[in-house]
């Protein structure tokens, strides 16, 4: 668990599937976010660190307008996805968050049962024609969050009663059922233990061929581990922002510095 | 880490050490308060328990005797020229009893009762006969002519030395009853004349006359209840739910929308009586719904159940944890689908709870009905119909109880007392389908 050799690194150049320019985020008269450019590419991961309450989460929950449920959040800037602002009047927040999946720091599985859970999002969606579809779907995401052999006899029993582990990672599949573009993960493995949060990070590799993750975490081993691309948060700036391994092993920052090497955070 | 190898200071160097074994003075003093917060606690259980027992035996032995009634059984056969001159006569239930009046005194002589009787005695141990008797031959004009076996009620006061509530030694005689009549009374019970039986009427019957205790029923008044609760739960469970998931998922956090908290607080704890009065104004005088009617009463019931309803459904919306709306937000559901599919059925056990609540509240309030003339009122037959049951004067189980105990005749005590009974039955059967019903939410986890 000490391995803090980045991961292999992707070196050719994708497109950009998030655009974020000068964005501010107040919370009432706290300015929690100040004015934060960062570009997330397509088909990688991208790990936003930082100490706590350094803005990382705010930050992850405006790019499918979770903000927007809250009453005193204000959100400034442009945020542009495929070169469409999602903070446009014409756009629906409910249409942007099926493109935009997320996957919540406490796995919250529906109180229904497991095929349910990841039906939902197919259902409403109408991503389904009749029922026999609808099970491929959720077999397919299923077995995409690495579940499936673990569940597959069992799809009527309910979700939560599930270990946290195998919780969370039916909330991936729920997640990715809907066919999202872009998957925003806050801290996902805060919750789970060594073995659960190994399996959720395998799992969060294979999804970089079809999406592009955001990940929140307070682990930098782990961001060292999935990512290719960091983001070091510190008092709502964003203080650095590069390819994984020349963040952690040669940051530019004194700031990023000290926090990888464990002296502020 | 150099202090790990540092000698750690040994038991004796610790000032003011004391053995595990012993209690110190804090100790001592906190086991004492848990010990005496327990007997309050159990002391507290124990005296509502005791209360509720008295209550319990009280109203089952006050209450009994409403559902039993002494009977004169005698078998009458009456003319199609008796009935027909009877029906032309002025006082026509006079007639009617003088009829049944004289077949008992001849059955009475034929059988040889050796007792001192006249036709005035025996007319002052039977109840209102004369009506019962008119009402069975108008609907059944074919049995005219045939001899007919009536049960027919005695009056209130040989009802009440049967079952102890009139003793020989402290009647008064009055025209009601004769100390000399009991010993008639005596020998009819012997003969098998007079005999208990147990009181149908009561439960199916209306209302009756301030003088006839023994033909007063509270089943009229059990269907007013059913309609005037059918009323308040089809308005106050919908118009309450709306607003509680509006107010509580929707609604922007302003000063409108606080004022609006604030006044249904307020409502919940205004006192009944005055949605009465509202009702009155507004339903009855304003509008001209009728009056008495089972639909006016629901109307008033379901503005006193709205805030009840409405506050115990907030309460339960915002314990539904907010990781559920998320994750529903998250997966692309709009607002309402998270909250209709997902919020709703885990709030949905609580809702019922306090629907229950209203209901039994509303189930047992009898000051709004004083003003909108349902208390008072003799309620004697039932609606003739589903929709006509809402417009029919009616009355209700707690405003007819209160209107048997207002009365002077001791033996509408007892049917206030056995009112009581029937109202709790109802109110039980109603809580149970409630209890059934969250079982089948709460299943649905």
């Amino acid at each position: 668990m000490n391995d803090m050799r980045p991961a292999e690194r992707a070196v050719t150049t994708k497109d950009i599937k998030f655009e974020c320019r000068n964005c501010d985020v107040y919370y009432g008269d706290t300015h929690a976010i100040k004015d934060v450019s960062v570009d997330v590419e397509d088909k990688t991961v991208t790990a936003f660190i930082g100490p706590s309450g350094c803005g990382k989460s705010t930050f992850l929950r405006c790019l499918n307008r979770m903000n927007d449920t809250i009453d005193i959040a204000r959100v400034e800037g442009t945020y542009l996805l495929d070169g469409e602002d999602i903070y446009d009047k014409r756009v629906d927040p409910v249409q942007l968050r099926a493109k935009v999946g997320m996957v919540f720091q406490k796995p919250n599985p529906f109180p229904k049962s497991i095929y349910d859970n990841v039906a939902y999002g197919p259902r409403i969606h109408g991503l389904a024609k009749n029922k026999s579809q609808l099970d491929e779907i959720v077999e397919k995401s299923l077995r995409r969050a690495a579940i499936w052999e673990e569940v597959k006899d069992r799809l009527a029993a309910p979700g939560t009663g599930l270990s946290g582990g195998q919780q969370q990672r039916l909330c991936i599949a729920r997640a990715v059922a809907t066919e999202p573009e872009v998957l925003l993960m806050d801290e996902p493995c805060s919750a789970l233990d060594p073995i659960a949060t190994s399996q959720v990070e395998e799992l969060i590799d294979e999804l970089r061929e079809n999406y592009s993750v955001v990940i929140v975490t307070h682990s930098m081993q782990q961001a060292a581990r999935v990512s290719q691309k960091t983001a070091f948060f510190h008092l709502g700036s964003l203080v650095e922002f590069g390819q994984t391994g020349q963040i952690f092993t040669n940051p530019k920052d004194p700031r990023t510095e000290s926090y990888i090497t464990g002296r502020i955070g | 880490m150099t202090d790990a190898t540092a000698p750690l200071p040994s038991s004796s160097h610790r000032a003011g050490s004391s053995s595990l074994m012993e209690y110190d003075a804090g100790t001592r003093r906190r086991n004492n308060a848990e010990r005496r917060f327990r007997a309050y606690g159990l002391a507290a259980v124990a005296f509502g328990m005791f209360f509720l027992a008295v209550l319990a035996v009280s109203i089952i032995r006050s209450g009994t005797p409403a559902f039993t009634r002494t009977v004169v059984q005698v078998d009458f056969a009456m003319t199609q020229q008796q009935f027909d001159e009877a029906e032309k006569s002025l006082l026509k239930t006079k007639v009617y009893s003088g009829l049944f009046i004289s077949a008992l005194t001849a059955e009475l002589q034929e059988r040889g009762l050796d007792s001192t009787f006249d036709e005035a005695a025996i007319e002052r141990l039977l109840g209102k006969v004369g009506g019962t008797i008119r009402e069975y031959y108008k609907a059944n004009p074919a049995k005219l002519g045939e001899p007919v076996s009536f049960s027919l009620a005695t009056s209130s006061r040989v009802d009440g030395y049967l079952n102890g509530r009139v003793k020989r030694d402290t009647l008064q005689d009055s025209r009601f009853l004769m100390a000399s009549d009991l010993d008639l009374v005596d020998r009819l019970e012997e003969a098998g004349i007079i005999h208990a039986e147990f009181n149908w009427p009561f439960l199916t019957g209306g209302d009756s006359g301030v003088d006839n205790p023994g033909g007063a029923g509270i089943g009229v008044s059990v269907v007013g209840s059913f309609f005037m609760m059918l009323v308040v739960l089809v308005l106050s469970l919908p118009i309450g739910v709306a607003a509680s998931i509006y107010l509580e998922e929707f609604a922007p956090q302003n000063w409108f929308t606080d004022l609006i908290e604030i006044n249904i607080s307020n409502l919940a704890a205004v006192p009944s009586i005055v949605f009465g009065i509202l009702g009155l104004a507004v339903f009855i005088q304003f509008m001209h719904l009728p009056q008495s009617a089972p639909l006016v009463g629901g109307l008033v019931l379901t503005l006193m159940t709205l805030p009840t309803i409405i506050i115990s459904t907030r309460a339960s919306l915002k314990s539904v944890p907010p990781s559920i709306r998320d994750a529903a937000l998250g997966v692309g559901a709009s607002k309402m689908q998270a909250v209709f599919h997902h919020v709703l059925p885990l709030a949905m056990p609580g809702i019922l709870t306090g629907t229950i609540i209203g209901l039994a509240q509303a189930l047992g309030e009898t000051a709004p009905l004083l003003l909108i003339g349902m208390v008072g009122f003799v309620a004697r037959g039932y609606p003739g119909g589903f929709l006509e049951g809402f417009v029919e004067p009616n009355s209700a189980m707690p405003a007819q109880i209160y209107t048997w105990a207002a009365r002077a005749d001791a033996a509408f005590y007892d049917k206030a007392w056995g009112g009581i009974i029937v109202l709790l039955l109802f109110l039980l059967t109603m809580n149970i389908v409630a209890i059934i019903l969250r079982r089948r939410f709460e299943r649905r986890w």
